[in-house]
């Protein structure tokens, strides 16, 4: 480490080096756990302990043999096309009339939504479920096509901020001259809109729906309070970890890993759109 | 593209037309939906929530009279109390653990990142997206009596026996919290970091300032609105978290304030209480986040936008 170097290297001091070195084990501290729950997926014991014993697929076959772990993934998957479905059909308008129009109460609607987003997912959840209870509404109405109309809508409340909040972004850096060149050159407003308004928009779109695809999948502070009697993956799961645990959880949580890289992969190539400027 | 152009046909204007040519009426229409939405599903819901901390509980069951009881026993009660002040307690440590690991390396991905920065930056934001149940079992494993620090532990003799301390207590959550918000508290960071003028730092070098007299007089101070960002995040995060003080925190999870709120909502079933505990957490949230804001705004030198978690919730 002290040996000198005859190159004029660029700058490679103590400093640097013990930078790199502090970065390197923070890095570690933030995967290392994630790597200890994909290693133990192949874990040949059932009893998730020390010293790890690699070799076997077993526990992604006792995986698809789950029948509550599937019914509860499926669920979950629903939900978040549910959610993805709302938070597009009232996020969008929503962002439009924050960017573009003056109404009264304007800056509460714009603080109301981002609520969820910062607040405790806890404070969300009990809200809601005194509002469902209060209107008399069952937590399992609407299953088994839907895992329950109150747990749906709560996901929808909660994540249309994600959509406002990353349409409006995209819609303050759109060029106004476009669509007002779009106008002087007779397309009606539909037009207007079809050709150069939703190209601007589209892909800031896409990048929240799958945001909120993936939220809506992970979360449990909200679903908690409102889930009917088909659980959402994530609760599944959490149930069995209150319980005893075998590497069957960790096969579930490789495979959602793998997904949700899948997921920012594509989200990122998307955000990294040359139309847009990097945030 | 060419645009055709559709032929105008001359008809009588149909109501479409007719709401078009009134621009209030159309902002109207366009509004209805979102703002319909956000009354309905959240403003009504929060609303609630507080109307219902004032109604008594009488026989196990709600009743609308107000009443300030709750708040009585909330205040009344060294409990209440104790355990919001146990739940900052545990947050404030989350919080100072994320900024002293998150800082550095946002530093360092900011100006020594080379080419490979962005991707850097996405490999720590990844784990966001994964799993929060996922990152916070990771921890029952590594800490667990069986689990892999006691394994490597017994394997270098430095015990003879498995120690059950790790697991179930307040370290191990604080620890789970902070492995979970870090990345939290390095967005913001990373990103003020990134905004600061490179032609900033340069002239503090050709001042001849010393690379620590730069940072300390440059920038850390330019850095601050996003160290502040970061600290309100995974402080405010920290405190309502339920579910990692409950898989990881034993009997001590019972102190955290929102394993309070959800026992109230639970098993203990009393809904005016728990919705009084939730609305004080409510009440501190917001004057956390407002003072930070405030503070946020007059640090800002670098027109950097921290505070909105734009790419992550």
């Amino acid at each position: 480490m002290t040996s000198p170097t005859s190159a004029p290297a660029p700058r490679p001091d103590r400093w640097t080096a013990a930078l790199r070195l502090y970065g390197g084990a923070v890095f570690l501290f933030i995967y290392a756990p994630l790597a200890v729950v994909i290693l133990y997926a192949f874990h040949t014991e059932s009893i998730i302990a020390w010293p790890l014993r690699l070799g076997t697929l077993r526990w992604f076959t006792v995986l698809a043999d789950d029948r509550g772990m599937l019914l509860a993934a499926w669920a979950s998957v629903k939900l978040a096309l549910l959610a993805v479905l709302i938070t597009l059909v009232v996020g969008i308008p929503g962002a439009f009339v924050l960017d573009r129009a003056e109404f009264p109460g304007k800056a509460a609607f714009r603080q109301l939504v981002m609520l969820p987003l910062i607040l405790p997912g806890i404070i969300t959840g009990v809200a809601l479920l005194s509002y469902v209870s209060l209107l008399h509404l069952s937590l399992s109405s609407g299953f088994p096509i839907v895992p329950g109309w109150p747990v749906v809508i709560a996901h929808g409340a909660a994540l249309t901020s994600v959509v406002v909040t990353q349409v409006f972004a995209r819609l303050q850096r759109v060029d106004r001259a476009l669509e007002d060149a779009s106008a002087d050159l007779y397309a009606d407003e539909w037009r207007t809109f079809r050709y150069v308004t939703l190209p601007t928009i589209r892909t800031a779109v896409l990048g929240a729906a799958l945001l909120v695809f993936t939220l809506s999948l992970d979360e449990i502070a909200v679903t908690f309070f409102l889930i009917g009697r088909q659980n959402t993956l994530p609760l599944q799961i959490w149930g069995l970890l209150r319980r005893g645990i075998t590497p069957e959880v960790n096969a579930a949580a490789t495979l959602i890993f793998a997904l949700s890289l899948v997921i920012i992969v594509w989200w990122s190539s998307l955000t990294r759109d040359p139309t847009a400027s990097t945030p | 593209m060419a645009e055709r152009r559709s032929p105008d046909v001359a008809v009588a204007p149909t109501w479409l037309d007719r709401v078009r040519a009134r621009p209030r009426l159309r902002t109207a229409l366009t509004a209805a939906l979102p703002v319909g939405w956000v009354i309905a599903t959240l403003l009504l819901p929060y609303l609630l929530l507080l109307v219902q901390s004032f109604w008594r509980l009488r026989d196990g069951a709600i009743t609308h009279e107000l009443t300030l009881d709750n708040y009585r026993r909330l205040f009344g009660t060294g409990l209440y109390p104790r355990t919001i002040l146990y739940s900052a307690g545990v947050a404030a440590r989350v919080t100072i653990a994320s900024l002293l690991l998150a800082y550095p390396l946002a530093y360092l991905l900011a100006f020594g990142g080379g080419r490979h920065k962005q991707l850097l930056y996405m490999a720590v934001i990844i784990p966001l997206w994964v799993s929060y149940l996922v990152r916070a079992y990771a921890w029952k494993i590594i800490l667990g009596r069986q689990g892999i620090l006691n394994g490597v532990l017994m394997a270098t003799g430095l015990t003879h026996r498995p120690l059950d301390a790790f697991l179930y207590s307040t370290t191990a959550v604080v620890l789970a919290l902070t492995h979970i918000y870090t990345p939290f508290a390095l967005m913001p960071i990373y990103a003020v970091l990134e905004s600061i003028p490179r032609a900033l730092r340069e002239a503090s070098q050709d001042c001849y300032a010393s690379r620590w007299q730069t940072f300390t007089h440059v920038t850390l101070p330019l850095s601050l609105p996003g160290v502040l960002a970061g600290a309100t995040f995974a402080f405010v995060l920290s405190m309502g978290d339920f579910i990692a003080p409950q898989l990881l925190g034993g009997n001590d999870s019972a102190l955290m304030v929102s394993n309070l709120v959800w026992s109230l909502f639970g098993v203990a079933y009393n809904w005016p209480l728990g919705a009084a505990v939730s609305v004080v957490m409510l009440v501190l949230t917001l004057a956390i986040l407002w003072v930070a804001g405030r503070l946020e705004a007059r640090w800002n030198l670098t027109g950097a936008r921290v505070s909105a978690p734009a790419s992550t919730a």
